[in-house]
């Protein structure tokens, strides 16, 4: 499979293409590893931000070193997701962590919200890294490994603001014109991504939900053991089984807080991923859907006999190829996604599940041996 | 209020009662056992019924009665015969108990449970007529009677008789002993703790204990029932998961199957709450009892700070009067007195005047002895079988205390063992999405 050469852009034979599509992450094959750490601030007479460490080590022959660090900061990230977007509009992009948690943040800058991000920054690379096509992006390549000016110089080419803004707005346009005849798959694809989009919102707020209460049942449960203690103070004959009450509330505090915390590393960061994943799956289906509206303009065009009927032919022409190119990237991509989807929620989920079970085991354990010093 | 001197073993206490049955020569012997009655009578309180009726201002009320049944028990097999059956309400049960305080003031007398619901988390309602609330003051209801009848002195109270078997006309009997008016006023009690000057060392460690006990209790349950609210917000909000799953199945073809049922897992664990927490309420009301217990310890404490105090104010009331009897026989007038002042300014008493005054104090001062000599008595007796009651409570204490312990452990490792069993069978169908 030749990847390099892949991208709607290019008219490529629709014919060669579809045979050739099949994504499979090979994990075994894996030969670029990438880690994002040592969050730092930065203060400049403008601006505070924070720049992120990123470490790539690769084998692969086209990068020119084996080992590449940089620092990099959001708005990097952002320019790269940008780049990705635009050359593949119909490939599922991950999703970057939100700009900045409206609820509850008292400072852009505390602690939980920058291991939050590093962590989801480091998704994202990773994604990128496992996906057929876009591991192999220009743009990634120079991100991963170019030094802060390089980077600078490398942005300021392609297309410039003017020219993305129009195609904006022709997009909009397109979009509110609406989709004629979106096929049969691509309707359910729609169904699906837009039910899938509610359930793993609502799953997320309960997750979010389920940790809040456990951090107040925690809390409380600090005050309980002490207070036996503090009782076993008047009692001569009962400080035994009290101060063994004590020890037992303890643990299951420890306990507790340990299934904290296998919630906000596993299940949270998991499940919240998913919903910015569902919001870039609309926005490729909004795009797949602009390309085709494009394409229907044309052909509508055509039999109003509007332009020159060869010029426009032509042009159908390349858009019906578009079209194509676009329908089977979003296809494959779409199998694996959900692929992905499935076992990511699976394990995240089981991965929960067990945690709990080993909370009430550590519980367990604990009531068990205050019941045999009684 | 009492005025005239009394006689504390007749007066106080009534006729000593013979046990259902046969009278027993026995009695003596059995009376060190403390269960000797439940040997012979068992007591349930079997149900409670909603009523209404008309209260004491002929406005209609809502109450709830509770059915006492009685069944004495064969000694040969142990089978039980229903003797008697009755109906009361909580009010009956606490003219019982107030009655009881007065009469027995050396005794540590078992509680009541609470009156109104305290120490609630959100879920329980502090209605009175809540059905589970009702239900757990039945069960509290029983646990007095049983306390009460398996104490070896409290068990031969005749009112406490009349309560299981007579239902009509038990309250107008209680009155009549009169008890509310040897009841001694609070203010009066009061009044005793702060001026006593030499109370048994071992009555004030004791009072310190019981309120010790009481704060340390209260703060307890009331984190218990923060707890209780936390851990039921935890459950419940897993729930959500059941529902959200089963819709989201619906979309899913492989993953179908597995989201299902561990949804239906979901709903398990959340309504599991339920039943553990209301289990965890029996433990609560366990120690519930102990922190009413601590009143009634402080009530013993009370009474002998009374007595002591009283014996303390006669003292010194004798005292004085032989120091007046001293100074009006020498003449010498070492205190002031009114009676000197007077004498100054409008004349000297004649010394016919001055022997019938010294006559009367030497008659006061003689009965005077006698009374401190029998408060002395009182006093001591108060103290040696206040604190042979105090020592079997102890007792009971501790061992209560500590099943309530174990059986809260119980409760937890249960819990735990419903938690291990409803997330494997989660895992299993997560891991089969």
């Amino acid at each position: 499979m030749d990847m390099n050469s892949f991208s709607p852009m290019m008219p490529t034979s629709p014919l060669s293409m579809i045979n050739q599509v099949k994504f499979e992450d090979e994990p075994d094959l894996k030969d670029l590893f990438i880690t994002v750490d040592e969050p730092e601030s930065h203060v400049t007479t403008i601006e505070t931000f924070i720049t992120y460490r990123i470490i790539t080590k690769t084998s692969r022959g086209e990068f020119d070193s084996s080992e590449f660090e940089v620092r990099r900061r959001y708005q990097d990230f952002l320019w790269l997701k940008g780049k990705l977007e635009e050359a593949h509009p119909t490939l599922i992009i991950p999703p970057l962590p939100e700009k900045f948690i409206v609820k509850g943040m008292v400072e852009r800058f505390n602690d939980d919200f920058i291991e939050t991000r590093r962590k989801a920054l480091q998704k994202f690379l990773n994604r990128i890294a496992d996906h057929p096509t876009l591991t192999f992006n220009e743009d990634f390549k120079v991100f991963l490994t170019a030094q802060a000016w390089e980077l600078s110089s490398h942005k300021k080419q392609g297309p410039g603001l003017l020219s993305r803004m129009g195609q904006t707005v022709r997009a909009v346009a397109l979009s509110m014109r609406g989709v004629k005849s979106r096929p049969e798959e691509f309707m359910e694809m729609n169904n699906f991504i837009e039910i899938f989009s509610q359930k793993i919102n609502l799953i997320d707020k309960i997750s979010q939900r389920i940790y809040k209460e456990e951090r107040e049942y925690s809390d409380e449960m600090k005050e309980y053991g002490p207070i036996h203690v503090l009782w076993s103070a008047s009692e001569e004959d009962l400080v035994d089984s009290l101060r063994g009450v004590a020890r037992c509330l303890d643990q299951c505090c420890k306990a507790t807080e340990k299934r904290m915390s296998g919630l906000s590393e596993a299940l949270l960061p998991a499940v919240h991923e998913y919903v910015l994943y569902s919001e870039m799956v609309m926005g490729v289906m909004k795009r797949r859907d602009q390309i085709q509206a494009e394409l229907d303009s044309k052909v509508e065009a055509l039999t109003y006999k509007k332009a020159d009927t060869d010029l426009l032919i032509e042009e159908i022409g390349k858009l019906e190829d578009k079209v194509e190119c676009a329908n089977n990237a979003l296809k494959a991509d779409w199998e694996r996604w959900k692929h992905n989807m499935q076992n990511d929620i699976k394990s995240a989920f089981t991965d929960m599940a067990e945690e709990n079970i080993h909370y009430y085991e550590q519980e367990q354990i604990v009531d068990f041996l205050q019941l045999q010093n009684d | 209020m009492e005025q005239a001197p009394r006689d504390p073993e007749r007066q106080l206490q009534p006729a000593p009662l013979e046990p259902l049955g046969h009278p027993d020569a026995g009695l003596q012997a059995a009376m060190t056992e403390n269960n000797f009655w439940l040997k012979k009578i068992e007591i349930n309180v079997s149900e409670a019924e909603k009523r209404t009726g008309r209260n004491a201002m002929n406005m209609q009320e809502t109450y709830t009665a509770y059915l006492i049944e009685t069944r004495s028990v064969e000694h040969t097999d142990g089978q039980s015969v229903l003797t008697d059956s009755l109906w009361r309400r909580y009010s009956e049960f606490e003219l019982l108990r107030n009655y009881l305080l007065v009469y027995y003031p050396h005794i540590v007398v078992p509680p009541l449970p609470e009156k109104r619901a305290e120490f609630v988390w959100h879920k329980l309602s502090a209605d009175n007529m809540d059905p589970d609330f009702v239900e757990r003051r039945r069960i509290g209801l029983e646990n007095f009677l049983l306390r009460v009848a398996s104490h070896p002195i409290l068990c031969r109270d005749k009112i406490f008789y009349l309560f299981l078997t007579q239902e009509g006309n038990w309250k107008e009997t209680v009155n009549e002993t009169g008890f509310q008016l040897k009841a001694d006023s609070r203010l009066k009690a009061l009044n005793a703790t702060f001026r006593v000057k030499n109370p048994d060392k071992r009555f004030t460690e004791l009072k310190h204990y019981s309120d010790e006990l009481q704060s340390v209790i209260s703060h307890l349950l009331r984190v218990r029932a923060r707890v209780a609210d936390r851990l039921y917000g935890v459950y419940k909000v897993h729930g959500n998961y059941g529902r959200v799953f089963s819709e989201w199945s619906a979309i899913e073809k492989e993953m179908g199957d597995g989201l299902q049922s561990a949804g239906h897992h979901m709903d398990v664990y959340a309504s599991s709450i339920d039943d553990i927490l209301e289990d965890e309420e029996h433990y609560a009301d366990q120690l519930k009892e102990y922190l009413f217990y601590a009143e009634a310890l402080r009530a013993v404490c009370r009474k002998h700070e009374l007595m002591q105090y009283d014996l303390e104010m006669a003292a010194q009331d004798l005292a004085s009067k032989k120091q007046q009897c001293e100074e009006l026989a020498t003449g010498t007038v070492r205190t002031f007195s009114l009676k000197g002042m007077t004498t100054k300014l409008f004349g000297q008493e004649t010394p016919e005047q001055r022997e019938a005054r010294i006559k009367v104090l030497e008659e006061q001062i003689s009965e005077g002895e006698q009374q401190l000599k029998s408060k002395n008595l009182e006093g001591r007796e108060f103290v040696k079988n206040a604190w042979a009651d105090i020592e079997r409570f102890k007792e009971q204490k501790n061992h209560d205390l500590k099943e309530a312990l174990i059986s809260y452990a119980v409760m937890q490792i249960s819990m735990c063992k419903k938690g291990i069993q409803v997330w494997t069978n989660a895992k299993e169908c997560f891991s089969k999405m």
